[in-house]
C-alpha cells in the first residue's frame, strides 16, 4: 500500500514583492495603498506595524500560528482536481483549491488567527472587526472565542438581513454584533463605524482589518497571513498535476483571497485573473467592480481603485453576494493590474447563480456565492483553452451561508409536505 | 496669501484665543448653508467649511449627518468654492480654512483644487486623512498656491509625531483634544494642557484645540492655555434640532457663536 501525502506543508516565509516602507505599492508612476489615516490612528498603526515586523521574525510566532493553521483551522487545504465539472465544461482541467474546507468554512481564518495572535502579542484584550458575508465576522468571533478575548463585530444592517445565519453563529461564539445604519449599511459603512469605534479605543483594542486593503500595514499583512493558499497551491498542483496550472482565477471584493492565491504565483508564467462582481451587469452600473470601472481613489486609509463620481464621492454598489459588495479593491491588486499581471473578468449575480448550481451537481460541492463568481468566469476560460491546460480556481468559502440567498433567488418550493395539489 | 497668521497675530494682540467655527457646507441645503455661514462668519475669527463626502470616517453623527443632508440637497465641489467666495466677500479679514477628506482634492486634482480654493478667497486646507507621512501628495501644491496646511495633533500623538507634524504644518496646529471622533466628550481638561503645552515645546505655530468643546465652560477653559478653540458639532448640531425653522436655526447658531465667543474674551 502506497501512503497518501498528507500535507506537512513547508511555508517561504520571506516577504517578497514588499511595498516601500510606507506602504506604497508602485506600478507606473502610481503610488498604490499607503496610509491616509487620521493622526489618532497613525500611532496605533505603526505600533501595528511594528509588532507584525517583530512577530514575523520570530520563529515561535510562526510555531504557534502554522500549528493552529494546521491542527485548528485544518491546513493545508485539499487541491481538487475537479474531474466532473472539468467534464462538463468540457475544456481545460480544473482544480479547486478547497479554502471552503477551513474551519468556519473559508479562507478568512488564516487571518484573524495571524491577527489575534498579534492582537494578544501586543497585549490586547479586545478585538473588533468589520464584516461583509459574515465570514470574517465568524473568522473573527471564533478566535476571539478561542483566545477569550472580548469581541465586537460591525455590520451593515442590509447585510445582517442577507446573512442571518452568520449573524447568529457570531452571537453563539459570544461576539456583540453592532448594526450599522449610516450611509448605505453595508460593508463599507462597516468599515467606517470600526474605523471610528477604533479611534476611540486603540489603547486596549486591536482592529481586525478583513481584507488586504485599508491602511498600512494591513494590505502586507492580511497578503502574508494568506499566502500560504497560493504557496500550497502552486506545491499541490505540481506535485498532482506535474506542472503548474496555466491559469489562476480567484473572486476580488477587497481581495484578500485574491492575493493570497495569486501573489505567490506572480514570478511564474501563470494567467492571474481576478473576478470582480458584475451584478446587474457592468453596464448597468450596478455592480462591485472597482477595478474594471472605477477610477483611482482615496478611501480607508489607502490609495487604490474605487466606484466614485466625478467629485470622488463613493458610488453605491450592488452584488448579491455580499462578500463582494464592495467599492474598493486593495491596493497591491489595483498596483498589479496597473502593472499589466493581472487580467480582469467578472461575473454577474446571475453567472454565479448558475456556477453555483453547476458545481453543486457536478461535484457535491455547495460554493460560497463570492466563490462562484470565481468558478464562472473560471469555467469560461477552461471552455476555451486547451484540455492539456489547467486552470486554478480559489473555492474561498462554503456556501452555507447562502442557502436563504439562493432558495429566494431559485423559488424553492418544499415539495415534501406532500397533499395539496 | 493666507491671513490666518494675521487673524491669530490680532488675537494675540487683544489677549485672547481665537474663535474657530465649523459648518457643513451646503447643510440643510445649499441657499440655508449660505446664510447659516454668513451668520457664524460674523462671530468667528475663523471659519472651517467641511466639505461634505459619503465616507465621513473621522466624524461622529453629528457631522456625519450634515454631510449626508448637504449630499442628499445637492451639494457640489463647485457649491462649496462658491459658499467660501461669497464669506469671502463679506468677510475680507477672517480666515477661511476647507476642511474634509482626501478623496475629494485627489480626485479633483491638487492644482486643480487649490486653484479653485484660493479664487474662492481659501486660506487654508485641513484633510483629515493626509497625515505628515503622506503630505507628498499634497504639500507642494499647497505651498506653492499660498495655502496654509492644517495638521492635526492627537493624545496618541508622540513627540517625534509631534516634531514631524511641525514640519509639515502651516497656519496653525489643531490639536483633537481626545481619542475619537468629532463631537464626542471632551477630555480631561488638565490632560489636554498637559499634550498642548508639550506641542509648544516642538513648534512655533499657534495651537487650537477642538472635537468636543460643547459648552461655554469648555470653551473658556481650553482658552485659557491654547491659541484658539474650536467649535463644530455643537454649531451644526442646531441644524437638526431646529429643521426647516430656517430662521430660528440661524439665530440659534447666532446665539451659540456668541456665547463661545464672550466666554474665549472673558
Amino acid at each position: 500500500m502506497t501512503n497518501h501525502s498528507s500535507y506537512n506543508f513547508t511555508y517561504d516565509l520571506n516577504i517578497t514583492h514588499a511595498p516601500d516602507a510606507g506602504g506604497h505599492f508602485e506600478a507606473n508612476g502610481t503610488l498604490f495603498g499607503g496610509c491616509f489615516a487620521a493622526e489618532t490612528l497613525m500611532q496605533p498603526l505603526q505600533e501595528i506595524e511594528h509588532a507584525f515586523i517583530e512577530a514575523w521574525a520570530d520563529p515561535e510566532f510562526h510555531t504557534e500560528r502554522l500549528d493552529l493553521l494546521k491542527n485548528y483551522a485544518g491546513r493545508a487545504t485539499p487541491l481538487y482536481h475537479a474531474k466532473h465539472l472539468t467534464d462538463e465544461v468540457g475544456g481545460a482541467q480544473i482544480y479547486l483549491k478547497r479554502e471552503d474546507l477551513n474551519h468556519t468554512g473559508a479562507h478568512k481564518i488564516n487571518n484573524t488567527i495571524g491577527q489575534a495572535l498579534l492582537a494578544r502579542r501586543m497585549g490586547k484584550k479586545k478585538v473588533i472587526a468589520e464584516t461583509g458575508a459574515g465570514q470574517h465576522g465568524v473568522a473573527t468571533a471564533t478566535v476571539a472565542a478561542m483566545f477569550n478575548m472580548q469581541c465586537d463585530i460591525y455590520m451593515g444592517r442590509e447585510d445582517i438581513r442577507r446573512q442571518a445565519p452568520n449573524v447568529f453563529r457570531m452571537k453563539l461564539l459570544g461576539a456583540n454584533v453592532v448594526p450599522v445604519d449610516s450611509g448605505t449599511a453595508t460593508l463599507k459603512d462597516a468599515v467606517n463605524e470600526a474605523l471610528r469605534v477604533w479611534v476611540a479605543n486603540c489603547e486596549d483594542t486591536y482592529y481586525i482589518f478583513g481584507t488586504a486593503a485599508g491602511p498600512h500595514p494591513f494590505p502586507l499583512m492580511v497578503r502574508q497571513f494568506h499566502t500560504v493558499i497560493g504557496q500550497e497551491a502552486r506545491a499541490q498542483c505540481l506535485e498532482q498535476a506535474g506542472k503548474l496550472p496555466d491559469v489562476a482565477v480567484a473572486c476580488v471584493g477587497g481581495g484578500s483571497n485574491a492575493i493570497g492565491l495569486l501573489q505567490p504565483l506572480q514570478d511564474d508564467d501563470i494567467r492571474l485573473v481576478a473576478v470582480e462582481a458584475a451584478g446587474h451587469g457592468l453596464e448597468s452600473g450596478e455592480h462591485a467592480a472597482a477595478l474594471a470601472q472605477g477610477k483611482p481613489g482615496i478611501i480607508h486609509g489607502s490609495l487604490s481603485y474605487l466606484l466614485e463620481d466625478k467629485e470622488g464621492q463613493v458610488q453605491g454598489t450592488h452584488s448579491i453576494s455580499a462578500g463582494l459588495d464592495y467599492p474598493g479593491v486593495g491596493p497591491e491588486l489595483a498596483a498589479m493590474m496597473e502593472a499589466g499581471r493581472l487580467e480582469l473578468d467578472s461575473a454577474t449575480d446571475d453567472d454565479a447563480l448558475q456556477a453555483f448550481q453547476v458545481l453543486t451537481k457536478a461535484e457535491g460541492i455547495i460554493p460560497a456565492l463570492e466563490s462562484s463568481h470565481a468558478l464562472a468566469a473560471g469555467m469560461r476560460i477552461a471552455a476555451n483553452i486547451q484540455p492539456n491546460q489547467i486552470v486554478l480556481i480559489n473555492l474561498s468559502g462554503r456556501g452555507d451561508k447562502d442557502l436563504n440567498t439562493v432558495m429566494d433567488k431559485l423559488g424553492f418550493e418544499d415539495d415534501t409536505q406532500g397533499g395539496a395539489s | 496669501m493666507s491671513c490666518i497668521p494675521e487673524v491669530f497675530k490680532r488675537c494675540k494682540a487683544e489677549n485672547r484665543a481665537a474663535l474657530i467655527g465649523y459648518l457643513t457646507a451646503g447643510d440643510p441645503d445649499i441657499n440655508t448653508s449660505k446664510d447659516l455661514l454668513l451668520t457664524l462668519a460674523k462671530q468667528v475669527d475663523i471659519l472651517e467649511i467641511g466639505m461634505p463626502f459619503s465616507d465621513p470616517m473621522a466624524d461622529g453623527p453629528v457631522i456625519q449627518a450634515a454631510s449626508e443632508r448637504a449630499l442628499a440637497s445637492g451639494t457640489h465641489i463647485s457649491d462649496v468654492f462658491k459658499l467660501a467666495q461669497t464669506v469671502r466677500e463679506a468677510n475680507p479679514d477672517i480666515g477661511i480654512v476647507l476642511m474634509g477628506y482626501a478623496n475629494t482634492p485627489f480626485v479633483l486634482g491638487f492644482d486643480n483644487f487649490s486653484k479653485q480654493a484660493v479664487a474662492a478667497g481659501v486660506d487654508a486646507v485641513l484633510l483629515v486623512d493626509i497625515p505628515p507621512e503622506e503630505g507628498d501628495i499634497c504639500d507642494a501644491t499647497f505651498k506653492q498656491y499660498g495655502l496654509d496646511r492644517i495638521l492635526l495633533l492627537s493624545p496618541t500623538s508622540t513627540d517625534e509625531r509631534i516634531k514631524l507634524a511641525n514640519k509639515h504644518a502651516s497656519g496653525f496646529i489643531y490639536y483633537v483634544s481626545l481619542n475619537g471622533i468629532t463631537g464626542a466628550n471632551i477630555g480631561e481638561m488638565a490632560s489636554i494642557r498637559q499634550k498642548v503645552d508639550n506641542i509648544r515645546t516642538h513648534t512655533d505655530l499657534p495651537i487650537c484645540v477642538g472635537f468636543g468643546v460643547k459648552t461655554p465652560q469648555q470653551a473658556s477653559e481650553v482658552a485659557a492655555f491654547s491659541d484658539g478653540v474650536v467649535v463644530g458639532s455643537h454649531f451644526v448640531g442646531q441644524i437638526p434640532t431646529y429643521a426647516k425653522k430656517y430662521k430660528t436655526m440661524q439665530s440659534a447658531i447666532n446665539h451659540a457663536a456668541q456665547a463661545m465667543k464672550t466666554a474665549i474674551q472673558a
